[in-house]
């Protein structure tokens, strides 16, 4: 079990030197001169220079890299071209107020979710069962803009009821975040509780058709039974992985809402620096978003495996 | 025994509401793209009136945007845009993903080991991440973006065409195959491809509507399409300062893609080949 974990551990950290690497390269090598697109098409041969020696840009690109990678190791994520401050600090800032959007998210929508899902696979195909199905569906399939300009347009425009920017000031009471999160959360709540409720479905429906669920509907196990007691038990894996995924999901959806709605989060820092094209503020969200992904990928994987009924008993008796 | 494969007969069902509903919606944007340039009331890219974001009236159906263009012809013009940039990244992400997969699991080897962990590692980055980095990297033209995306979805559809070869693989008219001496390209092509037009054809549909709400995510960003051109993202983009007054101009755009993509996603649920695995790698 330990040698296991160590395993997935070790391939975690593989995958997150892979990464590093590929935003090194991606941010480093592609646009040829970062100091040239710092400062513009009209900048001086001299002041590129100049910049180039600051940067360090005359080093070699491996000499660059490990550079880079040891920084990062020890906490010094280099330093903003645009700004001039250094990008831990901008990075701490920012990092709090996206974990605290996407961890209410997740709170909210993943129990939400569940339910929502575990109902819609306790109907039998009725009208009611359709229609819940195709508006998840509806949901899944819709951009978070449209829900984002939609919630500012009712209840920020139309009704005064929360603030349309979602501005967080240092010392506002907690009722203040409460309202300006309001907005923000909403959305990302919908968009992520469609997506797991139509997952939970599946993998429950999946479920209802092997013969172990055939069994007990011809011992006539009441429908509601068979789902919450015969099938669920068996979807902690894959529906771990699910939220987990859509956890990690949450960081598309929120670059776009947190574009929407001004809030000062990590990923409207990172569009930020994309537009400035600010390289080392790019890299070093760029890390932290992948980083952060392959961890809930790495561990929805260790939780569907632990989970999984066959696996586990085939990993002990091999001592895997 | 036939000397091609039967395949199990399909329930007769009458064509859903659904159905209709998604050809239906999907038709019209298609009318509206091809014939585009004569549906426009006005240039999309002149002014007609000096004040932005006026209500709709009878000339001008939706209004004027946020310069003073009217809306209803911006909306017309980007609808071609919007779905050829997602036709051509799906079209390039299916070319390369299904191509490559099926040709690895058909060989093996080695180069389906290098190929699989090459895509593992793609996959393990988020797509908007991977978007944002290559976007500040090489700044943004169509150009740019339409292959990016395709490059990006291609490896979940390589996993996808991967899987589907598999099970191909090992039944016996594909050993017959073989043993008639077949070369690859007719394996391929001949055999295996027929197997699989269904399953790789609602997954096109599905990429697609992926491929359109991540383009559009970028243009909304302002790193895809720049201005003057716009596509559906743009344009929500454009109009969003409109929002505080009141008025509906970023709703259409927005309302347009969620539209492309609901129907996409109908379609494919009612093809019934939707692949809960393939959805998973979004």
């Amino acid at each position: 079990m330990i040698g296991y974990l160590i395993k997935r551990l070790l391939l975690a950290v593989l995958v997150l030197w892979l990464v590093s690497l590929l935003v090194f390269v991606g941010t480093e090598i592609l646009p040829g001169d970062v100091a040239q697109l710092a400062l513009g098409q009209f900048a001086t041969p001299e002041s590129v220079a100049t910049l180039r020696t600051e940067l360090g840009l005359d080093q070699p690109a491996a000499l660059r890299y490990l550079d880079w990678l040891f920084g990062i190791l020890q906490g010094d994520w280099g330093q903003s071209i645009t700004t001039k401050t250094p990008v831990a600090d901008m990075l701490s800032q920012r990092i709090g107020n996206t974990v605290l959007l996407a961890g209410t998210t997740t709170l909210i929508a993943t129990p939400l979710a569940i339910c929502i899902g575990l109902l819609l696979s306790l109907g039998t195909g009725g009208w009611l069962d359709r229609l819940g199905s195709i508006t998840i569906l509806g949901l899944s399939a819709t951009p978070e803009f449209l829900i984002a300009t939609l919630a500012v347009l009712l209840f920020a425009v139309k009704l005064y009821w929360f603030p349309a920017v979602a501005y967080l000031s240092p010392g506002a009471s907690w009722q203040d975040t409460a309202r300006a999160l309001f907005l923000p959360v909403a959305t990302l709540v919908i968009v992520v509780t469609a997506q797991i409720a139509r997952m939970t479905r599946a993998i429950i429906s999946n479920l209802l058709g092997q013969p172990f669920a055939e069994m007990a509907m011809l011992k006539g196990v009441p429908r509601y039974k068979i789902v919450s007691q015969h099938a669920l038990i068996m979807a902690v894996g894959p529906l771990a992985n699910v939220v987990a995924l859509n956890v990690a999901y949450l960081v598309s959806g929120v670059v776009v809402v947190e574009t929407v709605f001004a809030y000062p989060g990590l990923a409207r820092l990172m569009v930020d620096a994309v537009q400035a094209r600010d390289m080392p503020v790019v890299q070093a969200c760029a890390m932290v978003f992948g980083a952060v992904y392959v961890i809930l990928i790495l561990l929805a994987d260790t939780l569907a495996d632990l989970f999984d009924p066959f696996l586990t008993t085939s990993r002990k008796a091999t001592g895997q | 025994m036939t000397t091609k494969p039967d395949l199990a007969p399909l329930p007769r069902q009458r064509p859903s509401l659904t159905l209709w509903f998604s050809f239906g919606v999907l038709g019209a944007f298609v009318f509206i793209a091809v014939f585009s340039p004569w549906l426009v009331p006005f240039d999309p890219t002149e002014f007609v009136t000096d004040l932005p974001f006026q209500a709709g009236n009878g000339a001008s159906i939706l209004g004027s945007d946020y310069l003073g263009r009217d809306l209803f012809s911006r909306l017309i013009a980007g609808t071609s845009l919007t779905l050829l940039m997602g036709l051509g990244a799906t079209l390039l992400a299916h070319l390369v993903g299904d191509t490559l997969g099926m040709l690895v699991a058909l060989r093996g080897g080695w180069l389906d080991v290098v190929l699989c962990r090459i895509v593992d590692v793609a996959l393990s980055l988020p797509k908007i991440i991977v978007g944002l980095v290559v976007v500040a990297a090489l700044g943004s033209s169509i150009t740019t973006l339409v292959v990016v995306t395709g490059l990006i979805y291609s490896a979940s559809v390589f996993r996808v065409a991967r899987a589907l070869g598999r099970d191909l693989v090992g039944q016996d008219f594909m050993r017959v195959a073989r043993m008639r001496g077949e070369g690859p390209v007719w394996l391929l092509f001949g055999e295996m491809l027929p197997h699989v037009v269904r399953p790789l054809a609602a997954d096109f549909a599905i990429r697609m509507s992926f491929a359109i709400l991540f383009m559009s995510s970028l243009s909304f960003l302002g790193l895809g399409v720049q201005p003057p051109l716009a596509d559906w993202g743009a344009l929500v983009r454009e109009n969003l300062q409109g929002l505080g007054g009141g008025s509906l101009a970023p709703i259409y755009p927005a309302l347009a893609i969620a539209l492309v993509s609901i129907a996409l996603n109908l379609f494919v649920d009612v093809l019934g080949e939707r692949n809960d695995a393939a959805e998973l790698s979004k």
